[in-house]
């Protein structure tokens, strides 16, 4: 753990820079984990609209992986993913 | 306590007018280098109950916040309020009240059972349906005040008045000069004993 | 500058019509609503380019005015009584935030029962959310210390209410002096936002979550703040008094020097009571009066420097605190000359509540209990029926 600013080097008025969230790595809190298949997922975004922490990864318009620094193990994306054969392109499986 | 603050207090309806009064008369009071006070008896206004206004007047700034307990002058814009509120209530033995009426100041007296004080009647009403075509009593009242007050420099208060007036009533020159003749009418004929 | 009559409505009105801010959100309130209504008006005449956004009620309200405010812009809005009370959720959020905020606050009691007139009651429930108080007396301080609010509030980076008497002030047409608007211009000066939000190339978060390891920390800037808000309101009542020739600190001493019997009192009573003051100088009694004006940030050692060599003081709170121990004003003085070696004996009243009159005779009767203080009660609750 860092050392904890004291007041006079907090930054002004109850703001900080955006974006932060970043560096708290949610992706501890999993308890189910998502498994990515490659060659079924059909790119329609459904997964990257809905999932809450920004874990899904996307280049050029093409999904290409997830974030598990920070995925929390929802299984929202698992869940939305409309791919019916051979099976959803997102399955939720238990961390071990 | 105060003494060189005139008190005055305005009796009307709601919706009469009693408060715009007050606050010509504070204004035309401004314009002649006075300090003034002009207020409503505070509270929710109510179309036709008894509302009262107050101004106080003075050559000094004036501090005072209270409300005005003893007026020197009372003005009654409608004459249906007497009797039903007490009109003369605090009102001093050197005091003096106006009322709209067609009545004589000894009429007025006796119904009121006033005892001191001056009473001052003019038929404002009357005034004000010949001069302006309706009955708004609160403008000729003002010239019956500026009378009995002598409290401001009435060729002055007319100009003010005329140059209000031209404002809010830009391009209706018949509505500027009946109230104008209304005020000189009212303050020409107020009768006092 | 002008010589009008206006009402302490329309002199704040005026005031925020010079200002002319960016945003104002606003829901009416009596005896507040004319500020309102004027403003809009001012809005729909386009005598202003202020984006007035008429909300739902005062909580969103205030919501609107620590958006706009958070976005980088100059923010006012006017309030009364359960309006304000309906603000004080987020009240201490604009604090927090350091957002310069103005509210035109008219002080008027808090139902229950349901009262229109005033009392402090409703000012007092937000001394401690982190925004600084300016009373006044009358329809031209509530112009003055609007503008002077505005000043302040952007030097410290801390929300300020100028408060003025709920009809007794708000709805009396009285002699004041406007300035030029160019002189506002002048004296308010262009707003630069600290860290406005809107800055796309510096992106932020507003509104932190802290729970026990960071809130602490964020608060102290808020106490750093008000006690250089003591000093910024002394510069901007000095400079105002400079340029515009009526200087004003945190409380104007009236006859005071050679007193030895007082009354402290805040806004429009304190008008009155100079007349009380007067007439017992004439009759040979030394009596004085302190008016104050600034209650937050409250100048305590100013006060007690003041107070010390009186023999007895009768604090006049329109509003009580239920602590059983006396309105917010009298146990803050208190606690303010707790530390004298000598001081006066000091008593409270509480008047006025709902609007209640007080007139001389009220306040001769303090000047007159005060000869002989010592058998007095310590709170008094005046002219109310048993």
């Amino acid at each position: 753990m860092s050392k904890k600013l004291g007041w006079k080097e907090l930054p002004f008025g109850d703001s900080i820079k955006a974006g932060t969230a970043e560096q708290f790595e949610t992706g501890d809190w999993r308890s189910l984990k998502p498994i990515w298949y490659a060659d079924r997922c059909i790119h329609c975004m459904r997964c990257w609209i809905n999932c809450p922490d920004s874990s899904i990864e996307v280049k050029d318009g093409k999904m290409t992986g997830i974030d598990l620094k920070h995925c929390k193990g929802c299984g929202i994306c698992a869940f939305e993913c409309p791919v019916k054969k051979p099976g959803k392109a997102i399955t939720m499986e238990a961390e071990r | 306590m105060s003494k060189k603050i005139l008190e005055i207090r305005w009796h009307g309806r709601g919706g009469q007018g009693a408060k715009t009064a007050a606050l010509l008369f504070g204004d035309a009071a401004l314009s002649s280098g006075k300090n003034i006070q002009a207020f409503p008896e505070y509270g929710p206004e109510r179309m036709g109950a008894p509302v009262a206004s107050f101004n106080r007047l003075s050559d000094d700034p004036i501090t005072l916040h209270c409300s005005i307990t003893n007026p020197k002058i009372v003005v009654v814009l409608d004459p249906t309020l007497m009797g039903k509120v007490d009109v003369i209530a605090g009102l001093p033995e050197d005091g003096s009240i106006i009322v709209n009426t067609k009545e004589t100041p000894a009429t007025v007296r006796a119904n009121l059972k006033l005892k001191g004080a001056k009473v001052y009647t003019i038929d404002a009403s009357g005034i004000s349906k010949e001069a302006i075509g309706r009955d708004i009593p609160n403008t000729p009242m003002l010239g019956a005040l500026v009378k009995v007050s002598g409290f401001l420099d009435f060729t002055q208060m007319l100009k003010d008045t005329e140059v209000k007036l031209s404002k809010k009533f830009k391009g209706k020159p018949e509505i500027i000069n009946g109230n104008i003749e209304a005020i000189k009418k009212a303050y020409a004929e107020v009768a006092g004993e | 500058m002008a010589i009008i009559a206006r009402t302490g409505n329309e002199a704040m009105a005026e005031a925020m019509r010079q200002i002319n801010p960016d945003v104002v959100a606003a829901y009416p309130i009596t005896p507040a609503t004319e500020v309102v209504m004027i403003f809009a008006s001012f809005v729909a005449d386009g005598l202003v380019s202020t984006e007035y956004i008429p909300v739902e009620s005062e909580h969103s309200a205030m919501s609107a005015c620590v958006g706009a405010s958070a976005a980088g812009g100059r923010v006012m809005t006017a309030t009364s009584s359960q309006g304000l009370a309906l603000m004080y959720e987020i009240l201490p959020i604009a604090s927090a935030l350091r957002l310069p905020i103005i509210i035109s606050e008219v002080n008027r009691a808090l139902s229950g029962p349901i009262n229109i007139h005033c009392d402090h009651s409703d000012t007092m429930a937000a001394r401690d959310f982190g925004w600084i108080q300016i009373f006044s007396e009358d329809a031209q301080e509530a112009y003055d210390n609007v503008l002077q609010c505005l000043k302040i509030a952007e030097k410290v980076k801390l929300p300020a209410m100028a408060t003025t008497d709920g009809f007794i002030i708000s709805h009396c047409m009285s002699k004041i002096e406007t300035l030029e608007d160019d002189e506002v211009k002048k004296f308010v000066g262009e707003y630069s936002p600290t860290l406005p939000l809107l800055d796309i190339k510096e992106p932020k978060t507003f509104g932190l979550l802290d729970l026990q390891d960071y809130y602490f920390e964020h608060k102290m800037p808020v106490v750093e703040a008000m006690k250089e808000a003591k000093k910024v309101i002394l510069e901007v009542g000095k400079e105002f008094g400079e340029k515009y020739g009526r200087e004003y600190g945190f409380f104007e001493k009236y006859r005071l020097d050679d007193a030895e019997v007082a009354i402290v009192a805040l806004g429009s009573t304190a008008g009155t009571a100079k007349v009380v003051v007067d007439d017992l100088r004439d009759k040979g009694v030394k009596a004085g009066l302190l008016k104050l004006r600034v209650f937050r940030p409250f100048p305590a050692e100013e006060l007690a420097e003041v107070l010390a060599p009186l023999k007895a003081v009768a604090i006049m709170d329109r509003s009580d605190s239920y602590n059983t121990q006396g309105g917010p004003l009298y146990t803050e003085i208190r606690s303010a000359l707790f530390d004298l070696a000598k001081k006066p004996k000091l008593i409270n009243y509480i008047y006025g509540l709902g609007g209640r009159d007080i007139g001389l005779e009220e306040i001769n009767s303090i000047y007159t209990d005060l000869a002989s203080a010592e058998k007095l009660a310590a709170v008094n609750y005046l002219g109310v029926r048993e």
